[in-house]
């Protein structure tokens, strides 16, 4: 654990709503990102995945536990310290249509960090926007240009150089393909893939794309309702899932081959997400869970170490894996 | 052409084009094909394609004078010409006779309306229902969709309700006057991987029941594997490939097909390997085109791609490909199945 970037200790973020109730976004997550490595994070919408990246680099403030970057808690910095740690973690957004000023040319939406955190002249930042540019895929002429000229690709690959102009080690990629086509999408991973390579950035990939998460990522966490169920290496929780939840989430993936009788193994989840705000006493996917005993409906279940780097957060997950289900 | 007048549908010719300010865009270009009873159809291709224009164009639901359905278009409903229709006879036919479910359940719901008075507000027109009779039928409906306490949720509003539930109520309104064809416009992209799965079992358990045929507009191969019959591939406005779910899964014979193919990434595959992408971007619908569009950006292309529109071959009934590759004179390739691909194993 000697090159651990970041790592997250108990974070819990809640939100106030109406009524005096609270709703429990992120909820007791603890999890650890290595150098130069990535960590999905998956869930269904309201899972409180992005809530959770938001929270990792200080666009929220959290409620509670720690957030060690680089072994500094980076939580109750202020100042200059503060300003410091937002150079070295970054972030894409999920839309590249909404997180881009209209009314800024994309050079100066990519080298506006640069201003903030450099000394650099003006025409070096021109300079800088154009270089980020280039290694994102894209070239000069689109230095001048506004947003609305460009497609939805493009536009996520400005958004990817923006984040890389002030030279980050980290970069929190909320949903950064979800708004694109198919085509497209293999094209961002592809460039971000090679930039991890050609840079050693470290990556939290938050998405709902289970088979994108699979190929970009070293880790991988899975999400339900505010809470991580499961956590491990892309192999050990795609092949061999310890947690229900992941196992219907795995099995929900369309097939694209007709003949594979994938239809009939196909595990089914009855039922929809509950609402954060209420959430059930005890697991909290027990309510839609086909295992779910007495246990499960009263006792949370504790974030159970299952083997080498994996954990898992369920009263049955040994005998699911014994019987083999 | 005894066979013809059998299709529940048939199009021929389709051409639409839309007018803009930078000239005219041809966004369908000559697209026949036919629907028959109780099958579903699904038209694959990326965004801009012209599949949900195409299906737009069946229900005439595009605005003129901006789109405009060209000269020599015929649409045909169990005999009848779509396109000759008034508007009084449109009426009737949208929604009683052919429906549909689009993307978003989010925006193509109202929201100052409950979701009773929605699915009510059909069988009113369509059937000539009282209130009473179409209440009592809209709750059918939301069983119909497996939407639990229907009574209550009657009379809730869109707001209220998930995304898997909004998707629900939509396909319980286009279902309330029983089509004969239910248009489904990307019906699961918006919701998650769990509600996708609960929503694509319903819709074929009701098209069992009700017997309705379906065209399934989607870009999703893997939606389409297991939901359609047949499959037709489209790019740029014109359908490049057609067959049998088998015929274009296992023998593909068109490029742009095979691409589509290989960009679906495997659960199985090795990590952080290089995603296959398809270089390039589709051509630009303001310009004619003359040539195979596809040639810009196909590995395989020859020169006569560049010069000459290709003619579809027949491969056997069901399958067509719109090939210069299919010349007997053109090299032989090695295409992309997914058997190929193979997703066992890892």
């Amino acid at each position: 654990m000697a090159d651990c970037l970041v790592e997250v200790r108990d974070l819990c973020k809640y939100f106030p709503v109406a009524g005096k109730k609270t709703l429990k976004a992120v909820d007791h997550v603890s999890f650890t990102i290595e150098k130069g490595q990535t960590l999905g994070i998956v869930g269904e919408s309201g899972c409180g995945k992005t809530t959770c990246g938001r929270t990792l680099i200080g666009l929220y403030p959290k409620t509670s536990g720690e957030i060690l970057f680089a072994g500094q808690d980076v939580t109750e910095l202020a100042g200059k310290e503060r300003l410091r740690f937002k150079k070295r973690a970054q972030m894409i957004f999920q839309d590249p249509y909404s997180s881009l000023d209209p009314r800024m040319t994309i050079a100066e939406i990519v080298a506006e960090g640069l201003q903030v955190h450099t000394n650099l002249s003006r025409k070096e930042r021109q300079e800088r926007a154009a270089e980020e540019l280039l290694a994102v895929g894209l070239t000069r002429d689109y230095l001048n240009r506004f947003a609305h000229e460009l497609s939805g690709g493009q536009r996520q690959r400005v958004g990817i150089a923006r984040a890389l102009a002030v030279e980050p080690e980290f970069i929190v990629c909320d949903e950064p393909i979800s708004a694109l086509d198919v085509s497209i999408q293999a094209q961002i991973v592809n460039l971000l893939i090679r930039l991890q390579k050609e840079r050693g950035l470290t990556y939290l990939f938050i998405s709902h794309d289970l088979s994108m998460v699979r190929h970009i990522s070293d880790y991988v966490g899975i999400m339900y309702l505010g809470a991580l169920v499961e956590y491990g290496t892309g192999a050990q929780v795609f092949s061999e899932a310890l947690h229900p939840y992941t196992k219907a989430l795995i099995s929900a993936i369309p097939d694209p081959d007709p003949d594979s009788g994938h239809e009939e193994k196909k595990i089914r989840l009855s039922g929809e997400v509950p609402s954060p705000v209420d959430p059930p006493p005890g697991c909290r996917f027990a309510p839609r869970c086909a295992f779910a005993c007495e246990a499960c409906h009263a006792q949370m279940p504790a974030w159970e170490h299952a083997g080498e780097g994996r954990y898992v957060a369920c009263h049955r997950w040994k005998e699911i894996k014994e019987k083999g289900v | 052409m005894t066979q013809a007048d059998e299709h529940l549908l048939e199009v021929e010719h389709l051409r639409v084009s839309f007018h803009t300010y930078a000239g005219e865009v041809k966004a369908v270009r000559d697209v026949s094909f036919f629907l028959d009873e109780g099958e579903t159809l699904a038209f694959v291709g990326e965004s801009g394609c012209g599949k949900s224009v195409t299906s737009k164009a069946l229900m005439r639901l595009l605005k003129p004078p901006v789109a405009r359905i060209d000269e020599g278009s015929r649409i045909s409903f169990c005999g009848e010409d779509v396109l000759r229709m008034d508007k009084k006879r449109l009426r009737a036919l949208r929604g009683a006779e052919i429906s549909m479910i689009f993307q978003d359940p989010m925006t193509s719901l109202n929201p100052t309306m409950t979701c009773g008075k929605q699915i009510m507000e059909t069988l009113m027109l369509h059937r000539g229902m009282d209130k009473a009779a179409a209440r009592k039928e809209a709750i059918r409906m939301l069983e119909t969709v497996r939407i639990p306490d229907a009574e209550k949720r009657v009379d809730q509003y869109p707001h209220q309700m998930s995304g898997g539930m909004r998707q629900r109520v939509m396909i319980a309104i286009a279902l309330a006057c029983n089509p004969k064809i239910l248009i489904a416009d990307e019906p699961t992209t918006a919701l998650d991987v769990t509600i996708q799965a609960q929503i694509l079992e319903l819709l074929q358990n009701l098209r069992e029941e009700l017997h309705t045929a379906v065209i399934l507009v989607t870009h999703d191969l893997g939606v389409v594997a297991n939901f359609a019959d047949r499959i037709q591939v489209m790019y740029a406005g014109q359908i490049v490939e057609r067959g049998t779910v088998r015929e274009i899964f296992r023998e593909a014979k068109h490029p742009y097909t095979w691409a589509l193919l290989r960009s679906v990434p495997k659960l199985a595959k090795e990590t952080k390997q290089e995603l296959y992408t398809l270089k390039g971007t589709p051509p630009d619908l303001i310009l004619p085109l003359a040539h195979c569009p596809f040639a810009a950006r196909c590995e395989y292309c020859m020169p006569i791609c560049r010069e000459r529109m290709p003619e579809e071959t027949s491969l056997s009934g069901t399958h067509g490909v719109c090939c210069h590759l299919q010349h007997p004179m053109a090299p032989k390739v090695e295409g992309f199945t997914t058997m190929q691909g193979g997703s066992a194993g890892g």
